[in-house]
């Protein structure tokens, strides 16, 4: 109980923190709004020009409502936890009772809340706009979203270890972990247009067993369970991964003093 | 005499080619209002860091209200609090989002009556709905003090406590915890550089110089063994001392 309260209090605090901004509100709705417009356009164009998009007309729409789920997985975690670095309060929330694990749940709790905000409202947005609905996926779509927004945690725990290690100076990590990422997921092509040789790293990648895996359902009104599995099995390798990360920064910061040093 | 509250067993921390705490021993008494008396770069900051478990020891070992704090700190953790003038709240809160939150972390009861009893003893009321970013260095210190006793708690670590405050505030604010020592028998380990502070708040001063304890005793103790006035005059003559003890 007494954990409950305190990730309640972490969540408490970052909801303190949105309600309290209106452009950061506006910005939770704002870029996946932004993004399904681009994209349902070129869907639009596309869908009398290629005959690929005219098998799955929202084929594209849907990739790029479920890429946001990542993105807007990671960023929560990591935004969220950078907001404790550059406010220097590291140093009095581990003087506290919380424990690293309940402030990651908390971190976890919130992207969700966030990502759900965000991409909600454009999977809302493309029904009226554009005449499509991912929600058509049905329940493999539930499947994807956990899978991707896992594989987004675990990423923003990586690299909010990475910054607690390194320090400020190293948040770029936030964005190339994500762009480097995005080329050989699959997102909007499928991973054989990849190279051979990168074709093997695409695989070891949960997120591009999501986008095939979608791409089936789409095409051939298939459930691969096969990709689904090794998605599952890959994310828990990466969510171990980025914990164990996140945490062992957290034991480094201690031993080098940090928690009361680091800001901006 | 009472149980040791605080004790610290032959504690080191060195930072890489620095040694910036060198073995030091001491306890403090359970209801006693100690203080850490020492220079810029004497170890202050980085034994009270030791104390909270935010930093671990090179060596040595460290015990709160008998709790060992490398193996064991999250069970007194709810217990005691500390502020210090390198630590801040959130800035886009205000004070009183940044209070409840940390009162909800302590497992603090009757968040709202809490904060209003802290708000009236520190004067920090008029302020409650600004964002903790917009406040002045001294206002900031007095709701880092108000976060600091939001779980009435049993051991109070306070690193330079009334650092930016100006004089009068600084008074009320040294009365009121002298008065929170004395109705709830806490004890209190303060850094401070504030000499006037130190003699009329601390019954214990522990004088720290390059990582090592030179001296300790009572203030009166303190300025009739180095044969001197104020605690001002025995701090420079810690400070410019080739070695350790009196001159």
């Amino acid at each position: 109980m007494n954990a409950l309260r305190r990730i309640h209090a972490m969540v408490l605090r970052y909801t303190y923190l949105v309600r309290g901004s209106w452009p950061r509100i506006l910005e939770l709705f704002y870029w996946p709004a932004v993004q399904l417009v681009l994209w349902g356009f070129i869907t639009k164009f596309f869908v009398t020009n290629s005959t690929w998009l005219m098998q799955a007309s929202g084929v594209l729409l849907a990739a790029v409502m479920l890429w946001d789920v990542m993105f807007r997985g990671h960023l929560g975690v990591s935004l969220a936890f950078f907001e404790e670095m550059y406010s220097r309060n590291l140093g009095y929330l581990f003087a506290s009772p919380l424990r690293p694990w309940e402030l990651v749940s908390a971190l976890l709790l919130i992207s969700l809340i966030r990502t759900l905000a965000g991409v909600g409202g454009a999977a809302l947005l493309a029904i009226p706009l554009f005449d499509y609905s991912i929600f058509g996926l049905g329940l493999p779509l539930l499947g994807f979203f956990t899978n991707l927004l896992v594989m987004g945690w675990a990423i923003g725990l990586l690299v909010s270890g990475l910054v607690l290690r390194y320090g400020l100076g190293a948040e770029s990590f936030a964005w190339v972990s994500i762009f480097a990422i995005a080329p050989l997921s699959g997102i909007y092509y499928p991973v054989s247009v990849l190279p051979d040789w990168l074709q093997a790293v695409a695989w070891a990648l949960p997120s591009s067993h999501v986008f095939e895996g979608m791409r089936a359902v789409m095409f051939d009104q298939v459930f691969r369970t096969d990709h689904m599995i090794q998605a599952v099995m890959l994310n828990s390798l990466l969510l171990m991964l980025g914990a164990g990360i996140f945490l062992k920064a957290f034991d480094s910061a201690r031993r080098r003093g940090l928690l009361l040093r680091i800001g901006e | 005499m009472n149980d040791p509250v605080i004790e610290v067993v032959d504690v080191s921390k060195r930072f890489d080619e620095v040694l910036a705490v060198n073995r030091v021993s001491f306890s403090v008494e359970c209801g006693s209002v100690c203080a850490l008396l020492g220079g810029n770069g004497a170890g202050k900051t980085t034994l009270l860091s030791m104390l909270l478990g935010l930093l671990l020891p090179t060596s040595g070992r460290v015990y709160l209200l008998g709790t060992d704090m490398l193996q064991q700190r999250y069970r007194v953790l709810e217990r005691i609090n500390f502020s210090s003038p390198y630590v801040d709240l959130p800035q886009r809160l205000s004070v009183r989002e940044n209070l409840t939150v940390y009162a909800r972390l302590y497992g603090v009861r009757k968040v709202r009556q809490r904060l209003d009893a802290l708000a009236g003893h520190l004067d920090i009321g008029s302020f409650m709905g600004r964002p903790y970013g917009a406040l002045s260095a001294g206002q900031r210190t007095r709701v880092a003090l108000a976060k600091s006793l939001l779980n009435r708690p049993e051991v109070l670590l306070l690193d330079e406590p009334t650092a930016s405050l100006d004089p009068d505030t600084a008074d009320t604010i040294r009365r009121f915890l002298k008065d929170y020592q004395q109705e709830s028998g806490a004890t209190l380990l303060m850094a401070s550089h504030n000499m006037l502070e130190v003699e009329r708040m601390c019954d214990d001063v522990i004088v720290l110089r390059r990582g090592e304890i030179v001296d300790r005793g009572s203030p009166a103790a303190l300025l009739q063994r180095y044969g001197r006035e104020t605690l001002e005059e025995v701090f420079i003559d810690v400070a410019r001392a080739p070695e350790k003890g009196p001159s």
